[in-house]
């Protein structure tokens, strides 16, 4: 079953030779992603430790959002959703992300107004 | 050879003749399964996000946690760094099965058996480091006390920068008889809890006669840092401690809010457990490789199959290493 691949990353910005080539650029790619996530994790610096954005911390953002990345180039390329058509594409990706942004909205806006009722609301805790 | 009945309409719409995903039935099933799992592991991690954003300010920090490197004892702290070497070993074992994958386009049958060989030496060094990593947690590293209302009291040293400092360090050793309660002397058969290395008694005094000791509360301050009391504080605090806690378990952990260890233990056990299949579903793969199954079939789809499983593995362990020691 030989299969055609893509070998075109970044929207075309990087284009592979192989598809084993681009195998090893992507690694290269994620490497370097975990890498920065790693040393922010540690570094901490105050612009992102220290503001907030839509309720939490900007570092926090700039970590989900590496992660997306990471997982969009893990399914995409190592996976090789690229390949795939996108009727599967859609059906396999959009569904799960749906479900998971409606449920983690609901959950932590819950349990947000749980964290007000225990911090404002007559109830005894820190003894 | 086909497992359906030929109806001799294969190729018109309705008889199957339209394939509107365009991939073969066993890939497609993968997928499927991928897609319940990722709902499956979605929930654990929204649930651990419920509670964390319940206990937002008292939440302990992973990087506080999470600091220990094999065969390195020297008490320096090196938050994350083993962490970042297991992600960067599951990436790795994720390339190689992408390589086996590919050589199996190509049907190179040695190639397969190398890179399916080097992903399962990476899901085991994987998998080991994870039960390394359980171990050190469950086992603690400086103990705490814990208050009538379920708070975790830990302690610094004023004098050295607000250092950690190890229960065990401070606690006088006070004569008494401590006998752990074990099952044969039980009615019917029921054991106490292990006693802590020392008693609630000889950590208290050991606090009040060493003045340079204050106390860690689990409350986070605007700094994003946990809150330390000042000394008089610290000795009205500790009087409300009911406990020793050494290490965690299910019930209750040193590190602070009992749904953190809770929340570990079963997030990255079950990502474990599905780490610890995918190295079985390898071996028998690399057997049928070995074998040359796949040779004799003319294609190594089935390398494809356990391939996006394995990377599917590597997946969730990016969002649990984001969520559990990153955010």
């Amino acid at each position: 079953m030989a299969h055609e691949h893509k070998l075109e990353i970044f929207r075309g910005l990087v284009k592979f030779k192989s598809n084993v080539q681009k195998i090893w650029g992507v690694l290269i790619f994620l490497t370097l992603v975990t890498a920065v996530e790693v040393w922010l994790g540690i570094a901490k610096p105050e612009f992102l430790a220290k503001e907030y954005f839509l309720g939490m911390k900007r570092l926090n953002w700039v970590f989900i959002i590496l992660t997306l990345v990471k997982a969009y180039y893990i399914t995409w390329d190592f996976m090789h959703m690229r390949d795939e058509k996108s009727s599967l594409r859609r059906a396999v990706v959009w569904t799960p992300i749906f479900l998971v942004v409606y449920l983690v909205a609901i959950l932590l806006m819950e349990a947000d107004y749980i964290y007000t009722v225990f911090k404002e609301g007559f109830l005894a805790w820190n003894f | 050879m086909d497992t359906s009945v030929s109806t001799g309409t294969e190729g018109s719409v309705w008889g199957g003749g339209n394939q509107p995903l365009g991939a073969s039935y066993g890939k497609l099933m993968m997928w499927f399964f991928i897609v319940s799992d990722a709902l499956t592991f979605s929930g654990f991690l929204a649930a651990y996000g419920f509670s964390r954003f319940k206990f937002i300010e008292t939440w302990p920090i992973a990087d506080e946690v999470f600091t220990h490197v094999p065969f390195l004892h020297d008490g320096v702290d090196r938050p994350m760094y083993y962490v970042a070497f297991m992600t960067f070993i599951l990436i790795m074992s994720s390339v190689t099965m992408v390589l086996a994958v590919d050589a199996g386009h190509n049907m190179k049958k040695s190639k397969v058996v190398l890179y399916m060989f080097l992903t399962i030496i990476g899901g085991a060094i994987f998998v080991g480091s994870q039960a390394w990593e359980w171990a050190t947690f469950i086992k603690g590293d400086y103990g705490a006390l814990e208050t009538k209302g379920g708070r975790i009291l830990q302690f610094v040293d004023a004098s050295a920068d607000n250092k950690r400092v190890a229960i065990g360090e401070f606690a006088t050793t006070i004569a008494s008889e401590r006998v752990n309660h074990e099952r044969q002397n039980g009615i019917w058969f029921y054991d106490g809890e292990a006693l802590p290395s020392h008693s609630l008694v000889e950590v208290v005094a050991g606090f009040q006669a060493t003045p340079n000791l204050l106390i860690r509360t689990e409350q986070i301050n605007a700094e994003g840092e946990k809150t330390i009391l000042n000394r008089a504080e610290s000795l009205e605090r500790i009087k409300g401690a009911v406990r020793v806690v050494e290490g965690a378990n299910l019930i209750r952990n040193e590190y602070g809010s009992r749904l953190f260890a809770d929340f570990f233990f079963f997030i990255t056990g079950f990502h474990g457990f599905h780490v610890f299949s995918g190295v079985m579903i390898n071996i028998i793969i690399f057997f049928n490789v070995l074998l040359g199954t796949y040779e004799k079939r003319g294609h190594y789809e089935m390398v494809e199959k356990v391939g996006l499983y394995w990377h599917f593995v590597d997946l969730v362990w990016v969002f649990v290493f984001t969520f559990f020691y990153l955010v």
